[in-house]
């Protein structure tokens, strides 16, 4: 059973204030969305989570049966899909995949790689160059990258952003396949998407 | 109130009796005077930047902006006194040596120092948020400290030093400087010293308000 | 313990392999590199000619040719992973030591590339005495590798910076001259015809150098990676 905290998170750079005294209690099962309008502050919060950057105050916990869990244990647990996070344009998608798997310290099979670029609707494409995919190609190998850690906590920022229907069914799919054994966090303006998660987080100043 | 009004008369002081008192080296004549004055300042400038990075250590453990803040104002301070200490040493040097500038090991230790502070503040300059400039220039100023051993292996090892230090600082120190030489140089010392803290306790306070407007603003 | 250092070494090594790979498909760095270095040192050999320069006046300009040239491209590293967006995608998955490990290995590669290329012509340009040339190969080899431990974080430092311009060359000159003052006195020495044994103190300090920056780099590394 994992659970994610946030006590009283304060989040300012420099004289710009992005958020402040957010709290939430999530356990594996439950889902939020984080809304509000743009420029509020979701895509901060994300990185916040994610310890890319540091809480101005305030406290995040990331636990294990109660237990705090350590930094790379973290690190193998989470996963993030974002417009800020790219993958390499010059390597393939199947080289994306796997240089992701070897750095996270995985070993991947070519099947499994192939299962995951099917299961997002990249059957075929994993040799090309991702440079020269279009941007809901992108955005789905993303997913396919996502996956590979099989998250127990799973970031998701405009999940939709550049996906046809066909992609929004694939997302739709992942979300509902994840939600029973991870805690997925998405911020989004969609409001079809706000009913995805089990509870809302506004995000205001 | 009471200790500003000593440090000024003190200063006075030492001012009068550096000037009036014989020189503190004959050989070099008037212009060994600059001692009373040169090395205080070259040992603020160590202090300063020793005091900067021991504020960027305890930022990177702490992550206070606070020890940032102070990091920033010892450097500013330790370049100020960096500055002047070039400029009394590079006149001696041209009274007694000749030239202004001699790339003596003393002299290129200096200006490396203003080259790594030069590279801090523009460091500093470069980066907008405040707190990944707080960490990228603490992590800078530890780095270049590291490389100080390095350059004091090295630079003796390339040019001959010029400096007086057997004449004034290791030879009289030990054994010939005089009462009145000593008295005046160690209260130099002791007030550039006062003077400096003086300016750093100055430099945070401004911080303080700077930080509590922005709190109120909000 | 061992499977923890296992696995470091395997990720740094993908990092490595990795960059590689792009730097083989884009040329970017290395192009910058090679271009920059020779460039200056057709500049250098145009206006001194063949005139049989002192060793001393050699071995700066070899050194300048390559502090610059290493500039040109070293940073690259770094500022390609914030600037197209997959530093933060390599921030989530791998721990910050691999990330270092495997730069610096890119780095150093580049850079042996840059000189395997850049010194023969240097010799040929400046015609240089070539009657040391083991002893050179290893003064080259182990300043290669005190500037690349200084180097990397430094690209690290400025691709995380706003403004980077001329920053990487401005925050690295004053980490590099003790080794460039030493590198150039080597040199000069190897140029000369000395016995191993008389740049001693020389390669001792080299290689004191490298190993004290790259520890250096190895604590402070996180610190410049994350947040």
């Amino acid at each position: 059973m994992y659970e994610l905290k946030g006590e009283d998170l304060s989040k300012r750079f420099g004289e710009l204030k992005v958020f402040s005294k957010l709290n939430f209690d999530l356990h594996t099962g439950e889902s939020m969305a984080v809304i509000g309008p743009n420029g509020s502050g979701k895509s901060t919060l994300m990185m916040v989570l994610l310890s890319i950057y540091r809480p101005s105050k305030g406290k995040i916990a990331y636990l294990l049966d109660g237990k705090e869990m350590e930094e790379n244990q973290i690190r193998a647990s989470v996963s993030l899909v974002s417009p800020y996070l790219n993958l390499y344009d010059q390597l393939s998608g199947e080289e994306n995949l796997k240089f992701f798997a070897t750095v996270a310290g995985e070993n991947i099979t070519g099947k499994e790689i192939e299962n995951l670029l099917e299961k997002v609707g990249l059957a075929g494409r994993g040799m090309d160059l991702v440079g020269g995919y279009s941007s809901g190609m992108k955005q789905r190998l993303k997913y396919a990258t996502a996956l590979l850690n099989k998250p127990a906590f799973l970031y998701l920022d405009e999940p939709t952003s550049n996906l046809d229907a066909a992609g929004k069914k694939i997302v739709a799919d992942l979300i509902e396949e994840y939600r029973s054994q991870s805690i997925i966090v998405i911020a989004t303006n969609e409001e079809e998407e706000y009913h995805l998660a089990t509870k809302q987080l506004r995000v205001d100043k | 109130m009471w200790w500003k009004w000593s440090l000024f008369i003190a200063m006075g002081l030492v001012i009068v009796f550096s000037f009036t008192t014989p020189a503190p080296q004959q050989q070099i004549g008037e212009a060994s005077r600059v001692f009373y004055y040169h090395i205080p300042q070259a040992w603020i400038c160590v202090l300063a930047f020793m005091m900067s990075m021991i504020f960027s250590i305890r930022y990177l453990k702490n992550r206070r902006i606070e020890e940032d803040d102070r990091a920033a104002d010892a450097a500013r301070l330790g370049f100020i006194f960096c500055i002047l200490a070039t400029v009394t040493g590079s006149i001696f040097a041209k009274v007694t040596w000749g030239s202004f500038w001699n790339w003596d090991p003393r002299e290129s230790s200096i200006f490396i120092l203003l080259l790594i502070y030069g590279a801090y503040f523009a460091l500093r300059g470069a980066v907008e948020v405040e707190e990944r400039r707080a960490a990228l220039s603490s992590v800078y100023s530890i780095f270049a400290f590291i490389t100080v051993p390095f350059l004091i292996f090295v630079i003796p090892r390339i040019t001959p030093s010029l400096h007086p230090e057997d004449s004034i600082v290791t030879e009289n120190m030990k054994f010939t400087m005089g009462p009145a030489v000593r008295t005046i140089f160690f209260s130099s010392l002791a007030l550039f010293t006062v003077v400096y803290f003086w300016m750093f306790s100055l430099a945070r306070r401004v911080r303080i308000i700077e930080r509590s407007r922005m709190e109120i603003e909000e | 313990m061992p499977q923890n250092s296992f696995g470091l070494i395997s990720k740094a090594a993908a990092v490595y392999a990795k960059d590689l790979r792009l730097e083989l498909r884009t040329k970017y760095a290395l192009n910058a590199i090679l271009m920059f270095g020779i460039t200056t040192l057709t500049v250098v050999s145009f206006s001194v000619g063949q005139s049989g320069l002192p060793p001393k006046l050699l071995s700066s300009l070899f050194w300048i040719v390559m502090f610059f040239s290493a500039m040109s491209g070293l940073a690259q590293v770094f500022v390609r992973e914030e600037e197209s967006g997959t530093a933060l995608a390599l921030k989530l998955t791998t721990d910050p030591d691999a990330i270092y490990w495997g730069k610096l290995g890119f780095n150093l590669t580049l850079l042996t590339i840059m000189t395997v290329i850049i010194a023969p012509i240097f010799f040929i340009f400046t015609d240089a005495p070539t009657d040391n040339l083991v002893l050179f190969a290893l003064v080259l080899f182990l300043g290669m590798i005190g500037l690349c431990g200084a180097t990397t974080i430094v690209a690290a430092i400025i691709a995380r910076a706003s403004v980077k311009g001329a920053l990487f060359a401005v925050l690295s000159f004053p980490l590099l001259l003790p080794l460039l003052l030493v590198l150039v006195k080597a040199t000069e020495k190897v140029l000369l015809g000395v016995s191993f044994s008389s740049v001693a103190t020389e390669l001792q300090f080299l290689v004191a150098f490298a190993v004290v920056m790259i520890v250096g780099s190895v604590m402070l590394f996180k610190f410049v990676w994350l947040d």
